[in-house]
């Protein structure tokens, strides 16, 4: 009789924390303990709890009913008015379920790899060899797969929030390629609020970079499953052929805090006011529904209400089941024959997830060859296409005009330059290979045999390109292009004094402006430090004169969510650039040598990168592989994706490093040259993955700016930290060019860098 | 000993001020920004990068320079008649009269009684061993060092050379540096006291540390 009183008593206690702890999440969800009382609901729940023993049977059990029935209520409530800035909370709440609880409970067995906890080089990634398994009928088969996510830890300080750091994504980087190496899918689980924003090697930026371009050519199917997706971190291990998400998730370019001291131009430590918070989180498009209706990800993985917590065991079933059908998927599209299988698949989708232990069919993993092939150009092609519908054109009448157009000039420019250089080029390569060697073998007797007929094929051919690239050379050798003088800053129009930011130090005389800006090209002549000048002056003087020939014009910046106040913004920048987008492309010449450039530029939203941004971008990646010029990432200044388009924004850095890893394994030369500003986003994708990326003089390169290093890290930077030599000292960039050797440096470049694949070579 | 220590502390009592002239540092049309008694800071920052406080602006060809505050203090002797004008390099324009802290008062004396044993040229500097644990046994100076002792260890690209003691003979009384930190050019490494002063200087400090207020 008394042990059933302790077990009755035993079991209230466990229900009224079970109530204390539904309330506190609620609470974390509101993120206000005064909505409907929920403080004070939880110290009646307290006060039950301490009184347990002195309340009769029947009285306790009737107060405990009333309680759950009140707290039913509010989360019935909260549930129908969930917001973005609440499901941002939600994910935030310690009683959200972890990488830890997901490798538990949705994988068979793990073994971590790596280190554990924080015996570990980053506690904030984890990496496992996993089993999962499915049911078919009365069999169980076994998949081997490699888990990479990030651990929050909830409590576990060590973790960092799941922020990675740069050398916990190069651990991930480490095992993708273990996982390629033994032909294991690959899943990631992503719970990360971004990536930590340090310099030190191998750097935050740079890091992600060579993770995205690795990730767009593993040779393994790959399943994501994003949970908190904050920017940057969540791209590190992101690009994968599925991308699922928690319904009540978020993946955002920013948090809603960030957003919120951005655009409501908050100073340092002050605070954000929460309606500005709710008003971002609402415009950014964060939350799974509005992910999938951007095409941003591919299927949503719901959750009860409120969202899946540590015990919620059906949820994890769910996941695992969504899991096997992702990688499932991602594999029968690379199979020939699939159309029975496929839909097997698709009639399970419609089966209620209660029997989701049990598939239909057993699809194996492994690929062979070919499959492999069709598994990346799949991804290719899934990445290229991705938010592409939300690029604006010039003219709505002109949109099918400038497809039929474009396409038309695609098939004509790739049929004509493959036939030049990939069927004409070697060809005659290979003629002048046999004479070399025939005319080495056979001396002076064979060479008055051999000399007339490779003549006769010179003649044919035209000369040799690097011949007539030396010819030019020789006929112009300033380091300034033709005619430099006919264009002079702006700038130098004022009759006034600067003073040289490193005067104190160096002693450096005040510079007149006229002269500064005119004859010394921006740069102090005795300290050499490299005052910002206009990207027009680059256009004027890095590129032979009249050789500038700017294409796709008619792409726009937009505003594909409707964020307010951009539309304004946008339009201000057009009147005073005279330019619709923060990028320029175009075909251009250095020293004869005929290259494609994409330029962005500072007077244009900073040089953010947008949906137009990005689609420019990857069309004169294209365009320079098509054409076998070299590619120039000039970056005048960016100042990362641009917020307002959130993750359209976000997976600019996926798509645009496609077609970046694309044009380099083409056997291309791409090279960044980063000057003033650049920062975030496109550093850490399609810049940073360059092999060859250098600074200008007097630039900073990073991840992070100083603000948010110290509000993410608490810890100040120096003032040097994101300069040019840092970067080079820490192996972000491979050199540093003065401004006057720009074009000299481009030039030696060309001529000395890239792949078999450039049309002088 | 020729050291007065009523007449030191009196010096200092007097006067406890380090008064710095700010001049102009070229020519230019000066504008105060700072006022008479302002407390000014120098620059601040864990890597000094915040300035200080901004004393005036200096106009030369159209390019106002900020002049801002190199020490602690407070302004003093504002020329305001100057205010607007024009001035020649040079100028004199203010004066930040810096008080000395009872360290800084502590310093000075002992670089006047002490007889300074400078780094010869930039490296790792390391005390021998045996005069490092006497440091450790003991609590007070008591290491007599005479030329041509060992007196410390220079440690330049991997090759360590012992230091000869050429100077003054007497008594390790402070250490300038951490054994193993790399010292500058001619920066102090050790500060000898000769044996006869040693009470004399030890009196002087312990006077300091109690009669001195800030």
């Amino acid at each position: 009789m008394t042990d059933t009183l302790h077990k009755h008593i035993a079991d209230s206690g466990q229900f009224l924390s079970q109530l204390a702890s539904r309330i506190t999440y609620l609470i974390d969800i509101i993120g206000d303990g005064s909505w409907f009382d929920l403080e004070k609901l939880l110290e009646e729940v307290q006060q039950v709890r301490n009184a347990i023993f002195d309340l009769p049977e029947k009285e306790l059990f009737k107060r405990m009913l009333m309680l759950e029935d009140r707290i039913s209520i509010l989360e019935d409530r909260a549930a129908r008015e969930i917001t973005p800035a609440r499901m941002v909370n939600i994910v935030r709440s310690v009683q959200r379920f972890t990488l830890q609880d997901i490798l538990e409970n949705v994988y068979d067995s793990f073994t971590e790899l790596g280190g554990e906890e924080d015996c570990n080089i980053d506690p904030a990634i984890v990496v496992a060899r996993a089993t999962i398994s499915r049911r078919v009928k009365k069999r169980i088969h076994k998949h081997q797969v490699m888990v990479i996510g990030h651990e929050k830890g909830m409590g576990e300080e060590y973790r960092n929030g799941g922020c990675a750091k740069p050398w916990g994504n190069d651990k991930a980087l480490r095992y993708m390629k273990v996982a390629e190496t033994e032909g294991i899918p690959i899943h990631f689980l992503i719970f990360t609020p971004g990536s930590y924003p340090i310099e030190d090697f191998p750097g935050a930026a740079q890091q992600i970079a060579r993770n995205i371009y690795a990730m767009c050519k593993l040779e393994v199917p790959t399943v994501s499953f994003i949970s908190e997706g904050g920017s940057g971190g969540a791209e590190a291990i992101g690009l994968a052929d599925f991308r699922l998400m928690a319904s009540h998730g978020y993946y955002s370019v920013i948090s809603p805090e960030g957003a919120a001291a951005i655009e409501g131009k908050i100073r340092e430590g002050g605070k954000v006011p929460r309606e500005l918070v709710e008003k971002c989180a609402r415009q950014l498009k964060m939350t799974a529904r509005d992910n999938l209706g951007l095409g941003t990800i591919d299927r949503i993985v719901h959750e009860p209400p409120l969202g899946a917590r540590k015990d919620d065991y059906d949820f994890f079933r769910r996941l695992r089941f969504e899991m096997i059908r992702a990688t499932d998927e991602v594999v029968l599209r690379t199979k020939s024959f699939r159309t029975f299988r496929a839909y097997a698949l698709k009639k399970q989708i419609a089966k209620d997830y209660g029997s989701s232990d049990t598939f239909d069919v057993h699809i194996p993993w492994r690929l062979s060859e070919k499959e492999t092939e069709r598994l990346l150009e799949n991804r290719s092609r899934k990445y290229r296409s991705m938010g592409q519908g939300y690029t604006e054109l010039k003219k709505e009448s002109l949109i099918d005009l400038h497809k039929l157009r474009d396409k038309t000039r695609e098939t004509i420019t790739r049929t004509y330059y493959e036939i030049k250089y990939g069927l004409l080029k070697p060809h005659k390569k290979n003629v002048q290979k046999v004479l070399e060697e025939v005319t080495g073998e056979g001396a002076a007797f064979l060479a008055k045999i051999t000399e007339p007929v490779k003549a006769a094929v010179d003649f044919l051919s035209g000369p040799d390109g690097e011949q007539r690239l030396l010819s030019d050379e020789n006929q112009h050798t300033s380091i300034f292009s033709r005619e430099w003088e006919q264009y002079v800053s702006p700038l130098a129009n004022e009759d006034r004094t600067v003073t040289c930011p490193n005067a104190a130090k160096y002693g450096c005389m005040d510079l007149w402006v006229p002269d500064l800006y005119g004859e010394f090209c921006g740069v102090c002549p005795t300290c050499g430090h490299h005052f910002p000048l206009e990207y027009q002056w680059y256009l004027q003087n890095l590129f032979d004169r009249g050789s500038v020939k700017e294409f796709n014009r008619h792409i726009v910046s937009g505003n594909p969510l409707k964020f307010e106040g951009l539309d304004a913004r946008l339009n201000r920048d057009m009147q005073r650039t005279g330019r619709r987008s923060g990028i320029i492309t175009f075909k251009a010449s250095v020293l004869g040598v005929k290259i494609v450039v994409a330029m962005l530029y500072s007077n244009f939203r900073s040089g953010t990168v947008g949906s137009a941004e990005g689609e420019k971008f990857l069309r004169a990646c294209d365009l320079a592989r098509t054409r076998r010029r070299p590619f120039l990432a000039y970056i005048h200044t960016t100042g990362g994706i641009r917020i307002q388009e959130g993750t359209l924004g976000v997976i600019q850095m996926p798509r645009c490093t496609m077609a970046v890893r694309e044009y380099v394994d083409s056997g291309g030369l791409y090279i960044v040259v980063y000057d003033n500003n650049s920062y975030a986003g496109p550093v850490a994708s399609f810049l940073g993955c360059s092999p060859y990326q250098v600074g200008i003089r007097s630039s900073r390169i990073g991840f992070a700016g100083p603000r948010v290093i110290r509000e993410t890290t608490g810890q100040d930077v120096p003032p040097d930290y994101h300069s040019a030599r840092n970067a080079l000292r820490r192996g972000h960039i491979q050199g540093i060019w003065d401004r006057r050797d720009f074009r000299k440096n481009l030039h030696d470049a060309l001529m000395t860098m890239g792949g078999p694949n450039l049309y002088y070579k | 000993m020729d050291i007065n220590l009523n007449d030191l502390l009196r010096h200092y009592r007097s006067n406890p001020y380090e008064e710095h002239e700010i001049r102009a540092p070229h020519t230019g049309v000066v504008k105060f920004r700072a006022e008479e008694g302002q407390q000014t800071f120098g620059p601040s920052g864990k890597w000094l990068h915040k300035p200080g406080t901004l004393l005036f602006l200096l106009e030369r060809e159209n390019n106002p320079k900020r002049i801002t505050a190199s020490f602690n203090g407070e302004v003093a002797g504002i020329r305001h008649e100057l205010e607007g004008c024009f001035v020649e390099a040079g100028t004199l324009l203010l004066t930040i009269r810096h008080r000395l802290s009872k360290e800084e008062i502590i310093d000075r004396i002992l670089t006047e009684v002490l007889s300074i044993f400078p780094a010869p040229q930039r490296a790792r500097y390391y005390l021998p061993p045996e005069t490092a644990s006497q440091m450790d046994k003991k609590a007070e100076p008591s290491i007599f060092l005479k030329p041509g002792d060992d007196a410390i260890i220079m440690s330049l690209m991997k090759r360590d050379t012992m230091l000869k003691y050429e100077g003054t003979p007497g008594i390790i009384y402070k250490v300038y540096f951490h054994s193993g930190d790399m010292v500058e050019r001619d920066a102090p490494l050790l500060g000898i006291c000769p044996p006869d002063n040693l009470k004399y200087v030890q009196k002087v400090i312990q006077r300091i540390k109690n009669e001195w207020e800030e």
